[in-house]
């Protein structure tokens, strides 16, 4: 037995219609893949609307946990949920680059406030708000 | 390519063998101890902690697995940190085609040389099919 079994699962918050999740361990390949189906369940289970996954901890992501990243944006997507990345540390950013990978579908934000701010608009913006006025001519 | 000191005239620091994904993390986490350890600043610390996740992953999924070696040593004269990775797969048929950005081993993951090569600053790949594959990658500190 290794101690790796005897470890937790990343916990996952649900705050109003979002998701909030703070990656505080250096993942390995199947903990990473395994938090990626614990999000899409807690998507159905919850409807939330967005996730904020916090990274501000995490000291290297390679081309597997970028892969992972992305590959939930787009799946959260089909759930009509938005994926925002926050507080990316800049070395880890400067060494994603020039690795040459790319995270198609990934937002992300500088801090937890911003991300929050992010998925505020694009909830406000699928809603049909009512007109607050009638146009003119009518 | 740098001109890299003899085996001989490197200082082993520590080599085990990659068999699982728990020997991937700890693999990146020898290399953050040892380039912090070594003095390199934050990006460079990130960059080779980066090449080494990604050269071991290769050797995992793609050899079965294999040894990590971490040593220290001259390239062109200024001290590097030199990490080999040692496998007895199957080895790498054209050297050339793998070096490519984009190419992938059809698992639809890249062999994320090219990236990792990127990082460094200095890369060796030897290979020869059906005994095995050594990369090599050296950082100065």
């Amino acid at each position: 037995m290794t101690e790796f079994q005897t470890e937790k699962r990343i916990p996952i918050i649900k705050m109003r219609d979002y998701l909030i999740v703070s990656i505080q361990v250096d993942m390995h390949d199947r903990l990473a893949l395994e938090l990626q189906a614990q999000i899409l369940e807690e998507i159905s289970k919850t409807g939330a609307k967005g996730v904020l996954i916090d990274i501000s901890v995490l000291e290297m992501v390679d081309s597997f946990i970028g892969r992972m990243l992305s590959g939930m944006a787009s799946m959260a997507a089909i759930m009509d949920a938005a994926v925002v990345i926050v507080g990316m540390q800049p070395a880890v950013a400067i060494t994603l680059v020039e690795l040459g990978l790319e995270m198609p579908g990934v937002e992300t934000a500088l801090s937890m406030e911003k991300g929050i701010e992010m998925l505020e608009m694009r909830v406000a913006g699928n809603r049909i708000e009512p007109l607050k006025r009638k146009p003119q001519g009518w | 390519m740098g001109e890299w000191s003899h085996k001989d005239d490197r200082k082993g620091l520590e080599s085990y063998p990659v068999n699982s994904e728990y020997d991937i993390v700890r693999a990146r986490q020898t290399a953050r101890e040892l380039s912090k350890q070594f003095g390199m600043g934050i990006v460079d610390q990130t960059r080779l902690t980066t090449a080494v996740s990604e050269l071991c992953r290769n050797m995992y999924e793609f050899a079965g697995g294999g040894e990590i070696i971490f040593e220290t040593g001259d390239l062109d004269g200024r001290e590097a940190l030199m990490v080999s990775f040692v496998d007895e797969g199957p080895g790498i048929s054209d050297l050339q085609l793998v070096m490519q950005d984009g190419y992938t081993s059809g698992k639809g993951m890249g062999f994320g040389l090219p990236g990792a090569k990127r990082l460094v600053d200095d890369f060796l790949l030897e290979s020869e099919p059906g005994k095995g594959t050594i990369v090599q990658i050296a950082k100065w500190v």
